[in-house]
């Protein structure tokens, strides 16, 4: 990808999926949108986390919440009237970017188990101050009853127009992880992880490349709470329990972190598996447990892992 | 705000800092000598409870459930160790995260297989459920004062255990240095599984003695877990010390905080101190390998 672009096997597999995405709708079975719509929100939500877990080699346990900051800005705009696109995107961006540079500056002091935990920690801080918004519905959460408007007549209310809104989100998303994951940005933040200390001595300031991946990562994140609470027209602390961050995490892992593709497959096959394997027992949780387990102790990688058995690393 | 009021407050705070010490005593070892992040704790305390509920049951009495549910427990934490933990050892944090995530997964849903969804009844044990006048005016439950004395008594033991035995010193010096250790000779595989068991029979122990008085419910270990894991890190990874010194700091200072704080704030407030800690300390009150 340096200048000359020649269309290869990969940008054929990219077209062909993005296609295969985009006729759902024709489908015409409102589940199947509504479906497809969740997982490829949490998919960009995955891919938010993998930026600075995969390529960063930061282990962070709280992703959930700017997921969660990036919803209820969304829930607390419309609930004082303002529903438009142009200042609820931005602003509820904005809001998840500024909590992560504020968790960010703090938690990246500490390393290693430390980090995980710390993470961990102003998510809960996150998660209590959300469910104490009494005037915004409390433990309960709070109704969006209608989704954000571009303005103009156009708005997000037809399931259909928010899937194709959600599917260009994460194309885009993707196509500017790439360029990033590519960039000499994206390099750098690749040596911290390899060895931070050779990083360091070169003369690059890694805290700060460290801060600028985790403030990327958190207002993607929250751009997907944006559209996460559009999809629901529901927002609640549940949003941002600690379990969410978990999940997210396995989404990272078993699609493969460290590659592009990996945790939107993570995302899929999770919420895919939740869904058929729910059809089946309300116990699928047993099954999900042992399998993620192995995966962890065996399947070195995860899926992309497993489908190019180490041919390709991102 | 009255003193009386502050006084049973405190007591509280004390009791659920006895609690959080039972929990991050054994969490603390296995994080410190083998270096391994286990979520699945708070799965011990459920099971804990349940199994003191069911036994309590069979059996009419308190303390035999207590005492029947304290191996099963001890058992059940042998077997994860063996089963599972062992092979995670060499792996990175990332993946025993999420290991012991996938094993808090499998035990909330066996356990709404085994005793079904809805939260469990545990009785007060005979003779415990009323209330002792602490001094005129302040009467206190007699069961959470039976809980301060069993904890303190198991914090006592477990202080003599880890200072003054031979084993104990042994688990001291594998928290500092593992490698260490291991070429001197001990079997340090046998020592963790020892140290893995007793963590497990402490926790357990702890959610026995939480039964009656909070719901035995699916995801109960969850909340006590994160509490645990932020006295760990406020203590210092491996610290037992530690780990005492920041479980009663935590406890007081979440149930005075609920009293005398906005209650959002308050929810908040251990997590604020948490990351005070680690910015000003990041390697915790009492660091162990000093």
């Amino acid at each position: 990808m340096k200048g000359d672009f020649r269309f290869g096997k990969r940008h054929g597999a990219f077209l062909f999926t993005a296609l295969l995405l985009a006729a759902i709708p024709f489908m015409g079975e409102p589940f199947y949108v509504r479906l497809a719509s969740r997982i490829l929100i949490y998919g960009l939500c995955a891919l938010s986390l993998d930026l600075i877990l995969g390529y960063g080699g930061m282990v962070s346990l709280g992703h959930a919440a700017f997921l969660g900051v990036g919803a209820y800005t969304t829930g607390i705009l419309f609930h004082n009237g303002v529903q438009s696109v142009w200042i609820v995107w931005p602003a509820a961006v904005g809001m998840s970017g500024a909590a992560a540079l504020v968790i960010g500056a703090i938690s990246l002091r500490t390393a290693g188990v430390y980090f995980i935990m710390i993470t961990l920690a102003f998510a809960q801080m996150i998660f209590y101050f959300c469910a104490g918004l009494e005037a915004y519905g409390g433990d309960d959460g709070m109704a969006m009853w209608s989704r954000n408007t571009f303005g103009g007549g156009l708005d997000l209310d037809s399931p259909v127009r928010l899937y194709y809104i959600i599917l260009g989100a994460l194309v885009v998303a993707f196509y500017l992880s790439r360029r990033l994951v590519d960039s000499r940005f994206g390099r750098v933040i690749r040596g911290i992880r390899e060895n931070e200390g050779r990083m360091r001595s070169i003369g690059y300031p890694t805290f700060q490349y460290k801060l600028v991946c985790f403030v990327i990562s958190g207002a993607a994140a929250g751009f997907a709470g944006v559209l996460l609470a559009n999809l629901n027209g529901y927002i609640s602390p549940a949003l941002i329990h600690w379990t969410r961050s978990g999940e997210i995490l396995v989404m990272v892992i078993l699609g493969g972190m460290g590659t592009l593709i990996g945790p939107i497959l993570g995302a899929a096959c999770l919420l895919l598996a939740e869904e058929i394997l729910s059809g089946f027992t309300q116990h699928w949780m047993i099954f999900l447990g042992p399998l993620l387990i192995l995966v962890v102790l065996f399947g070195r990688g995860g899926l992309v892992g497993l489908a190019t058995r180490g041919r390709y690393r991102g | 705000m009255n003193a009386s009021l502050l006084i049973v407050q405190t007591l509280n705070g004390v009791q659920l800092g006895m609690m959080l010490f039972l929990m991050s005593a054994g969490l603390t070892l296995v994080f410190g000598i083998m270096n391994l992040i286990n979520l699945a704790h708070g799965s011990l305390y459920m099971l804990g409870a349940y199994f003191a509920a069911t036994f309590q049951k069979m059996t009419g009495s308190f303390l035999l459930g207590v005492a029947l549910a304290l191996p099963a427990v001890v058992l059940v934490g042998i077997l994860i160790e063996v089963a599972v933990l062992r092979r995670l050892y060499d792996h990175d944090h990332l993946d025993q995260v999420l290991a012991t995530f996938a094993m808090i997964l499998f035990f909330n849903e066996l356990v709404s297989i085994l005793w079904g969804p809805q939260a469990y009844f545990m009785a007060l044990p005979e003779g415990l459920g009323g209330t002792v006048e602490l001094l005129p005016g302040i009467r206190y439950p007699a069961y959470r004062l039976a809980i301060l004395a069993a904890g303190g008594v198991v914090a006592l033991g477990l202080w003599y255990f880890i200072m003054r035995t031979r084993v104990g010193m042994l688990i001291r010096a594998g928290a500092a240095n593992r490698e260490m250790v291991g070429a001197l000779g001990v079997n340090i595989r046998l020592l963790f599984t020892l140290v893995f068991g007793l963590g497990a029979g402490l926790a357990g122990f702890a959610g026995m003695m939480a039964g009656p008085i909070l719901s035995v419910e699916i995801g109960m270990g969850e909340s006590i877990l994160i509490l645990t894991l932020v006295v760990i890190i406020i203590g210092g990874i491996g610290s037992v010390r530690g780990a005492f010194v920041a479980a009663i700091l935590i406890g007081i200072t979440d149930t005075v905080g609920r009293v005398m704080l906005p209650p959002a704030l308050a929810s908040m407030s251990i997590y604020i101190l948490m990351a005070a800690v680690l910015f000003w300390r990041p390697q915790g009150l009492f660091p162990a390998a000093t």
